[in-house]
């Protein structure tokens, strides 16, 4: 049977299809609805969202390939994003993702084997009054230090 | 001087509808609604010289006057996409003051005839996203948006529309087509968007810290405004301080303060024994100041543009001594490389040529002749592409190479940076 979004989420984006002046505009939040439902947004899930905006998948396609935050492969179930931009790297965050490569044993972009953490080096997250900073999923740390990094992934590792 | 905008923003639980009324919240747009007519508003804004927060500065109350009056509907966009390097204002704004942007918003809403709005708010900012969306449920249950807005017969919609992490999204035109729900390519104008815009219809972008600032200016009137700054550079600013300083943060000030001021007394200066080498005043893509200059050139977007860079976001950073200035140019470099949104080849094909030739400067593979092509380089891209991130990405490197240039060549004749310095890649 086709990928379907959940009923909560088909409701939703017909609502907003609603409010919206075309259909098409609902894309970023149906695929951000997409991300929070499937691990990553492959055809199958291009195809339902198009669907539900009446656009062909490609359109869909061509926009979840396009933004960061719209996964096209599998992610870790914890995404570790640093900033590495000028005001972080002053602040010593290009040291930082070296250490949590070695930490996770893999290089910036890969995922570990048991599919934990993704390690991604980031552009500027407006946070630089905190530099360095990164982001566990959605929780935002600032001013981290190498044992506030290793404390962290610990952390996430043991499953806390 | 009293701050304006961020005047209230350590009041704990400031986010809330019933803490900001307390603070004197909504007043401005009950008042309005009854007193002025939409085109007073304009006027207002207009006569008080507001100038937009976004980064090119324009006068805030002139694009309002650009909208045709022909009958169609009109959109607001309140542009919260903030993702210029060193830029952390609106973030600051939209996470503890939502409201206070949505007052602003309303008023310009109803001074353009807007009916519909939308806040494209950076994907990444998830706490934004729901401060924000709390404050529009509770400003429709406290009957400031929907229909017969505080029984005034304006009626007025807004969606909290969240980006994905695409930096070419804050170039207004780009916005519009991530709006609209494609790729973020920015648009040839004209036409503009004040004629065709989001939807092809008449729509004003304005950022969030200049929604902001309306409120104030409505609250208060123009004369007010103008009393704050230079001629034609009315106002305070948000300054975004970071890097190589002892306190890091927003800093709203009058503009035209001097720049020397705002890093050291706001921002508390350098750490010991270090000495100031260079600021980048307006955000990643504003031409950097040497030492020198920075000490010497005031605040405000005229001071700045005179001095051959520019206020642009606010995103103030600052570099002492121990930065190699071209380990800075090409992390700066790689970032529009990055961003580039691929539409443009000159862009497209460009920063990434400079990204390769500084990362083999830093490297100590430089050839004789490097900074020169560089230079070539940049002047290949400028001026050549549909927006300005092309423009954005040679202004750095290019004001690097100009005013550091013994620097980039120590690194081609001797293979390193220079003595003193740190390394930060």
């Amino acid at each position: 049977m086709a990928v379907q979004l959940s009923e909560a989420a088909q409701a939703r984006i017909e609502q907003l299809i609603e409010r919206y002046p075309t259909p098409r505009a609902v894309m970023l939040p149906a695929l951000h609805l997409a991300t929070q439902e499937f691990p990553y947004l492959d055809d199958e899930v291009c195809q339902a969202v198009a669907d539900l905006l009446q656009v062909p998948m490609v359109d869909v396609k061509g926009v979840a390939t396009f933004y960061t935050m719209f996964p096209t492969e599998p992610q870790g179930t914890c995404e570790v994003h640093i900033c590495f931009n000028l005001s972080c790297s002053l602040q010593g965050a290009r040291r930082l993702l070296r250490r949590a490569e070695r930490q996770l044993g893999i290089e910036v972009g890969q995922t570990t084997p048991d599919g934990r953490f993704t390690l991604r080096g980031v552009e500027c997250m407006a946070a630089c009054d905190r530099a360095p900073m990164m982001y566990l999923n959605d929780e935002l740390y600032g001013n981290v230090t190498e044992e506030k990094l290793d404390e962290l992934l610990h952390q996430k590792s043991s499953g806390e | 001087m009293e701050p304006i905008i961020t005047r209230h923003l350590g009041t704990p639980d400031l986010w809330r509808l019933d803490t900001y009324r307390a603070h004197g919240g909504y007043e401005t747009l009950t008042k309005a609604l009854q007193e002025h007519q939409p085109d007073d508003l304009i006027t207002m804004v207009r006569d008080a010289g507001l100038r937009g927060r976004g980064g090119a500065g324009f006068p805030t109350g002139v694009k309002w006057g650009f909208l045709p009056k022909d009958g169609r509907p009109r959109y607001l966009i309140c542009n919260g996409d903030e993702s210029e390097p060193g830029t952390f204002k609106d973030r600051l704004l939209l996470e503890n003051d939502p409201h206070q942007v949505l007052e602003g918003l309303i008023l310009s809403c109803y001074a353009v005839g807007a009916h519909l709005a939308f806040i494209y708010l950076r994907g990444e900012f998830f706490l934004s996203a729901r401060r924000v969306q709390e404050a529009i449920d509770e400003a429709y249950q406290a009957g400031y948006l929907g229909e017969n807005i505080l029984g005034s017969g304006m009626n007025l919609e807004v969606l909290l529309h969240r980006g994905a992490g695409a930096y070419i999204c804050g170039e207004e035109t780009g916005l519009i087509e991530s709006l609209e729900g494609k790729r973020a390519y920015p648009r040839i104008k004209p036409p503009f968007p004040a004629n065709i815009g989001a939807f092809g219809m008449p729509t004003v972008v304005n950022n969030v810290e200049t929604l902001a600032n309306v409120r104030h200016i409505v609250a208060h009137g123009a004369e007010w405004y103008n009393s704050i700054g230079p001629e034609r550079n009315r106002g305070t600013r948000m300054w975004c301080v970071s890097g190589r300083v002892r306190k890091p943060g927003v800093y709203e000030v009058p503009l035209g303060i001097p720049l020397r001021d705002l890093i050291f007394d706001h921002a508390g200066g350098l750490e010991e024994g270090r000495t100031l080498k260079a600021v980048i005043p307006g955000g990643s893509s504003s031409p950097i100041l040497t030492a020198e200059e920075a000490m010497e050139v005031d605040s405000d977007f005229d001071a700045l543009q005179r001095a051959g860079t520019m206020g642009g976001s606010g995103g103030l950073m600052v570099l002492d001594d121990r930065v190699c200035v071209v380990q800075s140019s090409y992390i700066i470099s790689e970032f529009y490389h990055d961003e580039s949104c691929g539409q443009c080849t000159p862009c497209r094909q460009g920063t990434g040529w400079m990204t390769k030739l500084l990362h083999r400067i830093e490297h100590g593979e430089g050839r004789p002749g490097d900074v020169d092509l560089l230079l070539s380089m940049g002047a290949n891209i400028f001026g050549r592409t549909i927006c300005p991130l092309g423009d954005a990405a040679v202004w750095p490197v290019e004001s690097a190479i100009n005013k550091f240039r013994s620097e980039f060549d120590h690194h081609i004749s001797d293979k390193r940076c220079l003595p003193g310095t740190e390394s930060i890649l």
